[in-house]
């Protein structure tokens, strides 16, 4: 089965069962806290403060009570109503928004102390109609542009996503370069076929403390 | 669940809309529900000195019922004003009605507490 983003936009993919089956799904909610622990520790936050965090295409909230269990507070967004409907059924503590991320965002300058996306905007490579303001690289640039805008100097925004190809990476790099972000891409596990997770992680300003892009995982897989 | 913390970051994000000419979103036919939320101090000491647009903030509780804050921004921050402060950022949850954008009328629903902020193509930017 090919991935789903090539299947249908996310919106019908993930109808009531989908979000549903997706939620409940065991394995990938292992896979969905590990990728976002992993990120939090890519945002490079202070300890033991508490922040406002945008979560990219939040979903039914799975990324969202990690965030809380840090203390942290969060503003979520995501297109799928069914997934926002999980959500909402589970209780979750973040403000949610139903909302295309390819259309940008309107938050004021500096709302956001940082930002994390897991598995999601593979989906903004996809076309869906044959308007001028759908095509992936004009999605890509007002996603990017209006993220730049709505994060606080110094932050970062850490995307988790799955390319199909080093041309989809360098696309997506060079557009959110051009938007005004530094940082750049961490693979973990580069030669694993089954570990293998690519992060953009992008600065806003110094990033924070430490400004280097910080080194993928490599070595003995997780289990 | 809009609250107004969320609501004092959220600018209109239709076409020709700026962060300052389609902010604040001015609340319509609302139903609010109030709901108890952990006290956090640092949070949101950080929040107001860092983020609040104070202005909106006065007018957007004023439009939900809630008069509570001074009209003018206080300088001393104790401990009642947080408490006063986390009550009008936290604990007041928009369910149902509207928000409306002050420059290019755009009106954004909320139902079930979530703001449907999807723009009609000719409205995207
Ligand atoms: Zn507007």
């Amino acid at each position: 089965m090919s991935r789903p983003e090539l299947q249908a936009p996310p919106e019908i993919y993930y109808g009531d069962t989908e979000a549903k089956k997706y939620t409940a799904n065991s394995r990938i909610q292992q896979i969905q806290s590990d990728m976002t622990h992993r990120a939090l520790e890519l945002l490079n936050l202070p300890p033991d403060e508490p922040k406002l965090l945008l979560d990219i295409g939040c979903g039914s909230g799975l990324s969202g009570e990690i965030l809380e269990e840090e203390g942290h507070y969060w503003v979520g967004v995501d297109i799928a109503p069914s997934m926002l409907e999980v959500a909402l059924d589970r209780e979750v503590e973040g403000d949610l928004f139903l909302q295309d991320i390819g259309q940008g965002f309107g938050f004021r300058p500096g709302s956001f102390d940082g930002a994390i996306s897991i598995s999601v905007i593979q989906w903004l490579l996809n076309a869906e109609t044959s308007h001028p303001t759908s095509s992936p690289p004009h999605r890509l640039n007002r996603f990017f542009t209006t993220l730049y805008a709505s994060l606080a100097n110094p932050s970062r925004a850490i995307l988790q996503f799955y390319p199909n190809s080093d041309d989809q990476i360098n696309l997506i790099t060079s557009i959110a370069q051009k938007a005004g972000f530094g940082g750049g891409v961490v693979i973990d596990y580069p030669n694993s076929k089954k570990a293998r997770k690519v992060f953009l992680c992008l600065f806003v300003g110094s990033g924070g403390a430490q400004q280097n892009v910080p080194k993928g995982l490599d070595g003995e897989e997780p289990v | 669940m809009v609250r107004l913390i969320t609501h004092n970051l959220l600018a209109c994000h239709a076409k020709n809309c700026t962060q300052t000419k389609g902010f604040p979103l001015a609340f319509n036919d609302v139903r609010v529900e109030t709901k108890e939320a952990e006290f956090n101090a640092d949070f949101l000491k950080s929040f107001y000195e860092r983020k609040i647009d104070w202005d909106a903030l006065v007018g957007a509780a004023k439009q939900l019922g809630d008069t509570s804050l001074p009209l003018e921004r206080p300088e001393m921050v104790d401990d009642d004003f947080l408490q006063l402060l986390h009550h009008v950022l936290l604990e007041i949850h928009v369910e149902e009605g509207e928000m409306i954008c002050p420059n290019c009328k755009h009106v954004y629903k909320i139902r079930d507490g979530i703001p449907n902020m999807l723009l009609a193509e000719h409205e995207i930017g």
